[in-house]
C-alpha cells in the first residue's frame, strides 16, 4: 500500500510515495541512495544501522517508514554542517576510532546521541551508552577515547 | 587516487589503464602518457615465501612474473597498484608510508589502488599477516629501484654525476648547487621507462625512517566518518536488482520441491531458478525479502548425528594419523627424568568470523565482460570462481574490491560473488546479493572445532623434562613449542581447516591467526599447570625454560610493564600470563581478571601486551591492531561458540551469539619492542593467539579452577570452580 510520507532528512524536507511498512534502513539505502547507514543484523542487536530520530539514536532496521512521519532523521551523511565535520567525526579520525569502518556511522551517531543527553559522561556511562553498538575489529578502546575527546571539545554545546 | 575516490569517480579518469592487459605495452604507454613503471615479482629469489609456487600473472599481454608495480606519472604523483585489500587492518596507510619512505617523496604524493583485478597484478589474497611482512619489502624494493631510475635521469639532464645527487621530498638536487634540481614529475615527463626488478636493491636503514615508523592519520578515516566510504553493498548501477536467495534449513539438505508462484504475485518480483539456486529479485531488497517469505519449499534433510556436544569425540574418532612436525631427544628418557607429569586435553568449539559487514556483491554483465564488486579477501580467487560459474574466460571478469567491512579470514570463499554473477547472467541485469546475518552464520567458514592432547613433565629443579603434543584439526600454525625441553614431540592430526572427509559437519576456514589460537591456548595453559605443579611462579617458570632471546625479551617487557611480582598460582590476585609466536612476531601478555564465582562470569580488568614485530612501519597502526586482537580475542575466550544440531546452525544472530562489547573491554596497555634487526613481521593477528590461555591462567590464579575448554562460558567456569 502506497502512502505519502513527509519527514525531515538531514535538515531537508522529504516527501516520499512509498509503502509505509517498508523499513527505514532500506528506504534510506535504496530509494534515497544514502548508503552510509549500514545493515548489520536486521534485528536491532548490533547498531550498524543507527540513525538519529528527533536527535535520539534509533535502529533504522526496526523502524517502518510510516513511523517517522513528520519527524526529523539525521544520517551520517547529514552530520557535517557546511562542509565542517562534526566534532565527533573529527574525534573518531584523530583518535583512530575505526578500523574497517563498517560500524563507524552507527557508532558516531550513537555517540552524538549519548552526549546530547549526557554531555559529560563517565567512562562507565560511555560503555553503557555504547554497549549495543558492536565493533568486530576491536576498536572500542579508541572509540571511548574519541567520545571523551569530543565531549571535552563540545563542552555540552550540542 | 585512492580506492574510494576512484570507486566514486566510476573509473572515468583512469580508463587509460583499462586495456593495459590486452594491449601491447607500447600502446599502454601511449594511453597513459608515459612515466616510469617498476614491476616487481615476489619470487623466491627476491623475497621468499609468499607467492612461491603459485601461478602468476596469466593475462595476455601481461609482463610476465610480477605481482606489483608502481608508476611515477608526469605530474609527479606515484601510484601503487596492489591486489591486497583494505578491511580495517590499515595497508591503505602503511603501504604508501613504506613506498614514500623508500622513494623519498612526500606521503601525500602517493596514491594506492587496491584489489582491482583489471588494474592490479595478481595476488594470492590478503591474509596471514603477509601484507607488510612480505608484500611491503617488495614494494620498498620497487621504490628503491624507481629512485635509481630517477637519479640516472637527473644525472643526465642536469649533467651532474649521479653520486653527487640527492633525492628528497620528490625532488632530485645537487647539494653543491641547489639550483640544479628537478622534480620527479619533470623527470618522468616524456619518459616511457619500464624496469623489472632483478636483484633486491639496497633498502634504507630503518633508523633513518622519517615517514615510516611514524603515526599517520588513516587515509580512509575521513570517508569512513562521513559515510562516504563505499563497501560492496553500497555500489549502485542503473537497473540493478536486489536478490534474496532460498536457503536450505540444514547443511546437506536437498531441495525436494518448490512453489515460487506466490512470490511472483508481488509486483516487480522476478524469480530465478537455476538448479539449486532459487532466488527472488526486486528493485528493493526488502520487497525481495517479503517475496522470499512467500516461496513454499520442501527439503530432504539428511539425518545428522554430530552436534556441538559430541563433536570432540567425533573428531577424535575420525582423526587422521599423526604428522610429526618436530621431535628430539627421547620421550621415555624424559618421563624417567620427570618428577611430576601432567596429562591434559584441551577443547575449542567452532567460532564464527562475524564481520559486521555480511558478504555482499554486485555483478554486472555487459556483452562478454562481467564486472563484480565483492567483499572479498582474495579478488583474484573470486575472479576465477566467477569465470567458472558463468562460463566466461577469467580475463573477461573484473573483480573490484571496495572497502571490506571486516574479514578475519572469513571472506575468501566468494560464494556471494558467484551467486550475484549467476543471477546477473540469468536475468540480464545487474544483481546485488547481500547475505543476511542468518545466512552469514549458516554459510560461514568457521574456525574449526579442535582438540589438543598434551603429556608433559617437569624435573625436580623446575626444568621441562618432556613434551608430547598432539593437535587434532587445528593445524600446525603455532603448534611448535619454543621452550627448551630436551625430549619432545609435536604432531598434528589433520590440517588447519577443511579437515578430512567426514570430519567437520560445518564448513571451516581460516580465522584470524588460524590454528594458533587453539595451539597457544593449549600450550600456555599446560605451561601454567606445570609451573603451578612444580611450585613456581608462572613467569619465572617460563623464563627458566626459555632460551630464545626474542621471547625472553618480550616476556620480560610485559612483566615489567605490568609490575609483575612473583607468586605461585593460585595467588588469588587473578593474574595470568601467556606468550606465543605468530606470523614472525613474538607476543607476550599479562592480564588481571575478576571472577564472580557465584555467576561464573569473568571481567578482564587489564591487559598488558608486549610485541616484537621487527621493524615497525606504523607504530600507532600496530598498537591498534594489538588492541583489536585483545578485544576480539575476548570473544573466543569467553562466549563465542557456534551451536548446531542435525545440520542446523542454532545461532542465527547476535541474540545468542555474543561478541565482545564495550563493557567487556579491559584497560589495554601495549608495548612495542624496538627491534630494527628484524624485517617487518605480521601485526594483524599475533596478539589474538594469547587470549584463551591468558584468561584461563588468570581465572586459575583467581580461583584455583582450571578451564580446559573454550569458550569459558559461565556454566563452565562455575563447574570448574566446583571441582576445586
Amino acid at each position: 500500500m502506497t502512502d505519502t510520507i513527509s519527514f525531515k532528512l538531514n535538515d531537508k524536507p522529504v516527501r516520499l510515495k512509498v509503502d509505509g511498512d517498508r523499513p527505514l534502513l532500506w528506504v534510506l539505502r535504496t530509494d534515497l541512495g544514502l548508503t552510509g547507514t549500514k545493515y548489520g543484523c536486521g534485528e536491532g542487536h548490533c547498531g550498524s544501522c543507527t540513525v538519529l530520530l528527533n536527535q535520539r539514536a534509533t535502529r533504522s532496521c526496526l523502524l517502518k517508514i510510516k513511523d517517522i512521519k513528520d519527524k526529523e532523521v539525521v544520517t551520517i551523511e547529514g552530520l557535517a554542517k557546511d562542509g565542517k565535520l562534526h566534532p565527533m567525526q573529527k574525534a573518531f579520525m584523530e583518535h583512530d576510532g575505526l578500523q574497517c569502518g563498517y560500524c563507524t556511522p552507527g557508532m558516531i551517531l550513537a555517540a552524538v546521541s549519548l552526549l546530547k543527553f549526557n554531555p559529560q559522561p563517565t567512562e562507565q556511562q560511555i560503555n553503557q551508552g555504547m554497549e549495543q553498538n558492536f565493533c568486530r575489529c576491536g576498536a572500542q578502546t579508541r572509540i571511548v577515547q574519541a567520545i571523551q575527546a569530543a565531549a571535552a571539545e563540545m563542552k555540552g554545546s550540542r | 587516487m585512492n580506492t574510494n575516490d576512484y570507486l566514486a569517480a566510476n573509473f572515468r579518469d583512469i580508463h587509460g589503464f583499462e586495456d593495459f592487459y590486452t594491449q601491447s605495452r607500447r600502446e599502454f604507454f601511449k594511453r597513459t602518457g608515459g612515466g616510469i613503471l617498476v614491476f616487481i615479482a615476489l619470487n623466491d629469489l627476491l623475497f621468499g615465501q609468499e607467492e612461491a609456487g603459485r601461478p602468476r600473472g596469466g593475462r595476455p599481454g601481461l609482463p610476465s612474473d610480477f605481482n606489483a608495480f608502481l608508476r611515477i606519472g608526469e605530474d609527479g604523483r606515484v601510484t601503487c597498484f596492489t591486489g591486497k585489500i583494505e578491511m580495517g587492518q590499515g595497508p591503505i596507510t602503511s603501504l604508501p608510508q613504506m613506498l614514500a619512505e623508500e622513494l623519498e617523496t612526500p606521503l601525500d604524493t602517493v596514491d594506492i589502488v587496491m584489489g582491482d583485478t583489471d588494474l592490479c597484478p595478481w595476488d594470492m589474497g590478503t591474509f596471514g599477516s603477509m601484507t607488510t611482512r612480505m608484500f611491503g619489502p617488495a614494494l620498498q624494493a620497487a621504490a628503491a629501484e624507481a629512485k635509481v631510475v630517477l637519479l640516472e635521469l637527473a644525472a643526465e639532464a642536469l649533467k651532474v654525476p649521479q653520486a653527487q645527487l640527492v633525492a628528497k621530498d620528490g625532488v632530485i638536487f645537487d647539494p653543491q648547487n641547489p639550483k640544479s634540481r628537478m622534480t620527479y614529475g619533470q623527470l618522468a615527463k616524456g619518459q616511457k621507462i619500464e624496469r623489472h626488478l632483478q636483484t633486491k636493491p639496497a633498502l634504507k636503514d630503518p633508523t633513518r625512517y622519517k615517514i615510516a615508523g611514524q603515526p599517520h592519520t588513516r587515509r580512509d578515516a575521513e570517508v569512513k566518518v562521513t559515510g562516504k566510504a563505499l563497501y560492496s553493498a553500497d555500489i549502485r548501477v542503473p537497473g540493478m536488482l536486489y536478490a534474496r536467495i532460498l536457503r536450505p534449513p540444514a547443511h546437506g539438505a536437498k531441495l525436494k520441491s518448490v512453489d515460487t508462484a506466490p512470490a511472483r504475485e508481488i509486483a516487480g518480483v522476478q524469480v530465478v531458478q537455476d538448479g539449486d539456486l532459487v532466488a527472488v529479485l526486486h528493485e528493493f531488497p526488502d520487497v525481495a525479502e517479503t517475496a522470499l517469505g512467500k516461496i513454499k519449499a520442501e527439503f530432504d534433510v539428511p539425518e545428522a548425528t554430530v552436534d556441538d556436544k559430541n563433536i570432540f569425540d567425533h573428531l577424535l574418532s575420525v582423526a587422521p594419523a599423526a604428522n610429526v612436525l618436530n621431535q628430539g631427544g627421547d620421550l621415555d628418557d624424559g618421563k624417567k627424568l620427570a618428577a611430576k607429569k601432567f596429562e591434559s586435553t584441551y577443547l575449542n568449539s567452532y567460532v564464527a568470523h562475524s564481520a559486521m559487514e555480511t558478504h555482499a556483491a554486485l555483478a554486472q554483465i555487459e556483452g562478454d565482460k562481467a564486472t563484480v564488486w565483492a567483499s572479498t579477501q582474495n579478488p583474484f580467487g573470486a575472479r576465477d570462481q566467477i569465470a567458472q560459474a558463468i562460463g566466461l574466460p577469467a580475463e573477461k571478469i573484473r573483480v573490484i574490491t571496495p572497502f571490506v567491512g571486516g574479514g578475519f579470514g572469513g571472506k575468501t570463499n566468494n560464494a556471494e560473488a558467484v551467486e550475484a554473477a549467476r543471477l546477473a547472467k540469468a536475468v540480464g541485469k545487474p544483481v546485488h546479493v547481500m547475505w543476511t546475518r542468518e545466512e552469514e552464520f549458516f554459510f560461514d567458514t568457521f574456525r574449526p572445532a579442535a582438540v589438543v592432547k598434551i603429556n608433559s613433565g617437569v624435573d625436580g629443579s623446575g626444568k621441562m623434562a618432556f613434551w608430547d603434543y598432539d593437535v587434532f584439526f587445528a593445524g600446525d600454525r603455532g603448534a611448535q613449542q619454543f621452550y627448551t625441553v630436551p625430549n619432545h614431540r609435536t604432531a598434528a592430526h589433520g590440517g588447519g581447516w577443511g579437515g578430512t572427509k567426514g570430519s567437520h559437519p560445518l564448513a571451516t576456514g581460516a580465522w584470524r591467526a588460524p590454528g594458533n589460537n587453539t595451539n597457544t591456548f593449549a600450550r600456555e595453559s599446560q605451561i601454567d599447570i606445570m609451573a603451578a605443579g612444580a611450585g613456581f611462579d608462572p613467569v619465572v617458570f617460563r623464563l627458566n625454560n626459555l632460551s630464545d632471546a626474542r621471547m625472553v625479551r618480550v616476556l620480560k617487557a610485559a612483566a615489567e610493564h605490568f609490575g609483575w611480582t612473583p607468586a605461585k598460582a593460585p595467588s588469588k590476585r587473578g593474574y595470568g600470563v601467556s606468550c606465543g609466536i605468530d606470523a614472525g612476531t613474538y607476543v607476550a601478555a599479562i592480564a588481571e581478571v575478576a571472577v564472580d564465582a557465584a555467576r561464573g562470569t569473568v571481567q578482564v580488568k587489564r591487559v598488558v601486551c608486549a610485541q616484537d614485530m621487527g621493524v615497525v612501519i606504523n607504530p600507532e597502526g600496530a598498537k591498534i591492531q594489538m588492541e583489536g586482537c585483545i578485544t576480539m580475542g575476548l570473544g573466543y575466550a569467553l562466549t563465542e561458540e557456534v551451536h548446531f544440531k542435525g545440520g542446523r546452525v542454532l545461532d542465527t544472530n547476535y541474540d545468542t551469539y555474543e561478541i565482545p562489547r564495550f563493557s567487556w573491554v579491559p584497560k589495554i596497555e601495549t608495548v612495542l619492542i624496538k627491534n630494527n634487526a628484524t624485517a617487518p613481521q605480521g601485526g594483524g593477528e599475533p596478539a589474538i593467539i594469547l587470549m584463551g590461555a591468558l584468561i584461563a591462567n588468570a581465572i586459575h590464579d583467581a580461583t584455583g579452577a582450571r578451564l580446559f575448554q573454550l569458550p569459558m562460558m559461565p556454566d563452565r567456569v562455575k563447574a570448574a570452580i566446583q571441582k576445586v
